[in-house]
């Protein structure tokens, strides 16, 4: 290829006898003009009905392999077979692109497409895909089960400033955000909630009601969803990541536990830090609503601090941060087994974030609706 | 620019922070042929390379790809030379999401108006050239390391372009198959005429491929030797550059 000025290409289309002809081409078959010619050649070729074709070359200057796609697309329009169709005037320079684009090959063997799967096909390969998922997922929880013991039994083998560094992350730098979405909770609960008891001039049992609210369903709901979207996420992104540049295999060949080493110290870490983040909702939204007494409905501030004080039990609060600490543990699996399960390339990773935050969100809404269903029974 | 000439590099000096990378470096390259730039680790070939196709800006100097300064010129001329140049990446840099086929049709359908039934025969050739025919359908994690690199040589060329930059085209690869790419590269620049410019240190590759190589030095970061490496090899009164192609380690100047 040189960067002289390229000819456009010419053709003339001479038939010779019935249903024969010869196709003559001038100029240039290059990248740059292939696309004109083909426009230009279909509808000569059209009129026509070949049972012959001999295609003189002879005129042509300068051949590339779009040149050679050119050829190969008259000869599907003329609809002639292999044999039927000839190509003259073929200079050894024409003859080097011919033979390293393997003309003739990619001409016979069709280029084929895999048709898509039967629907019965595929929601088999779904039902399968879903099966081994949770195998999978159980097998993973045995897994980290089997570390817990490894680290009972030898428990210097435990990355104690990982752990740290993972509260920090997880838990320390949290309390900004979880802090601000629960004040604003709290004043939303507070304000809406005023409305309604106002009517009753029960105004003085908003602090119940954010209260109770606060501490039994939504602290521990709004932090951990919080927690999954900042560190579930930034949990399955680092470890797919590791996995697939190799990283997890080198921490195992050099015998290290890949669970122990990676897993453990974010479990740990959620566990100890994601209920502390749940006190802080609390303390936040309880503030919000105070807030909003103070400065909507004439409650004095300590009578708001005292009101809910004495709305909340010690049990409801444990409770509470129980149910944090198994969604943290719920984050913190789900983050490192989405992790876990990539392979590929940079896509992958992607994958594996958006579906370490929906299952664990998943997760926690489903194991909440399970805790209602045991403190009913419990009483 | 005399006429054969297809690019050229002017006193190109670079340099990150205070750190000098690379200094007064000038030479040219001519239509069809393959030029090499050696080095060892370290000594600026990938940096000298990035800045040749306009993804770094230098400290100073100038790199003319058919005659147009490319750090002085406006975006849509930079963006029509770029359509003229082709890249093979150190990695391959696949698109991991896309099969070998979509990869190698993707400059196709951006930069060329073609009926998209041909785009898969195009894409055929192109894959035939490097010898990956019926491999449209795999993805990149799904094959090798050397048929990556053919797959990324295939897309660099996918737009014929008058230029093709290969990054260290061998390294990471087996004896034969590293003497498959150059033979393929060989091929390609004699069927089609494309200018071949490739960083390497592999010296099998550097003796079978050029005739006209350069070659960095990492102490003074400039070019210590120029010319035909088999020449080069025999007969540089530099002790330096003789070891470079002897594999003789730079301690051993010492002695």
């Amino acid at each position: 290829m040189n960067s002289d000025p390229i000819d456009t290409c010419t053709f003339e289309i001479r038939p010779s006898a019935p249903g024969t002809a010869t196709i003559f081409l001038h100029g240039d078959m290059v990248i740059d003009t292939a696309h004109d010619l083909i426009k230009k050649i279909r509808p000569e070729i059209r009129q026509h009905r070949f049972k012959n074709v001999l295609i003189d070359i002879a005129g042509v200057n300068r051949l590339d392999d779009y040149g050679v796609m050119v050829l190969s697309e008259i000869q599907n329009m003329t609809g002639v077979s292999e044999n039927k169709f000839e190509i003259a005037g073929m200079r050894p320079d024409h003859q080097r692109i011919f033979d390293i684009t393997d003309f003739d090959r990619s001409t016979l063997c069709p280029i084929t497409h895999p048709p898509p799967p039967n629907i019965v096909v595929q929601a088999g390969e779904a039902a399968i895909n879903a099966l081994k998922g949770i195998v999978y997922f159980i097998a993973f929880i045995g897994a980290i089960a089997i570390s817990v013991a490894r680290v009972m039994k030898h428990p210097r083998s435990l990355r104690y400033g990982d752990i740290v560094m993972h509260m920090k992350t997880t838990g320390v730098d949290a309390v900004p955000i979880v802090g601000l979405i629960s004040l604003m909770l709290g004043l939303i609960i507070a304000f809406v909630s005023s409305m309604q008891l106002k009517v009753y001039g029960a105004n003085l049992y908003v602090a119940n009601l954010v209260a109770v609210a606060m501490v039994q369903e939504l602290g521990p709901i709004m932090t951990a969803i919080v927690v999954a979207g900042r560190s579930g996420s930034a949990y399955a992104a680092e470890i797919s990541t590791m996995k697939i540049s190799e990283e997890v295999d080198a921490l195992y060949v050099m015998g290290f536990d890949p669970n122990l080493f990676l897993v453990l110290p974010r479990l740990i870490a959620a566990v100890l830090v994601v209920p502390v983040l749940t006190m802080f909702s609390n303390l936040f939204a309880i503030a919000g609503g105070a807030i909003i007494g103070a400065a909507m409905l004439d409650v004095a501030m300590d009578t708001y601090i005292n009101q809910s004080i004495s709305a909340i039990k010690l049990f409801e609060l444990m409770w509470g941060l129980f149910k944090s600490s198994i969604f943290a543990a719920l984050i913190a699996l789900t983050g490192c087994l989405r992790g876990f399960q990539a392979k590929g390339g940079a896509a992958s990773v992607g994958n594996a974030t958006t579906s370490a935050v929906v299952t664990a969100i998943f997760l926690i809404i489903l194991f909440d609706s399970m805790f209602a269903v045991i403190r009913i029974y419990w009483g | 620019m005399p006429q054969n000439e297809c690019l050229r590099v002017e006193n190109l000096v670079v340099r990150y922070n205070d750190d000098l990378i690379l200094d007064d470096i000038s030479f040219s390259v001519d239509r069809g042929e393959i030029f090499i730039i050696m080095g060892g680790s370290g000594s600026g070939k990938t940096t000298l390379l990035r800045h040749m196709i306009g993804l770094e800006t230098p400290a100073s100097g100038h790199v003319y790809i058919r005659n147009t300064d490319i750090f002085n010129t406006d975006e849509q001329t930079f963006m029509n030379l770029l359509k003229k140049i082709g890249v093979l990446f150190q990695g391959s840099a696949l698109i991991g999401s896309m099969t070998v086929g979509e990869n190698v049709a993707l400059p196709i359908i951006e930069h060329h108006q073609m009926d998209s039934r041909l785009i898969p025969v195009i894409v055929r050739m192109k894959l035939s050239m490097v010898g990956l025919a019926c491999f449209e359908q795999h993805l990149p994690s799904e094959i090798s390391g050397g048929m990556k690199k053919r797959a990324g040589l295939a897309r660099a060329m996918a737009l014929n372009p008058d230029i093709l930059f290969l990054d260290e085209p061998s390294a990471g690869l087996d004896p034969s198959t590293a003497a498959g790419i150059d033979e393929m590269i060989l091929h390609i620049n004699q069927t089609t005429g494309t200018t071949i410019v490739i960083v390497t240190h592999d010296l099998d590759s550097i003796f079978t491929v050029s005739k006209r190589a350069i070659l960095l030095d990492m102490k003074t970061k400039k070019i210590i030797a120029q010319g035909d490496p088999r020449i080069l090899k025999n007969s540089h009164d530099n002790p330096e550059v003789r070891n470079f192609f002897m594999r003789k380690s730079v301690s051993s100047v010492l002695k």
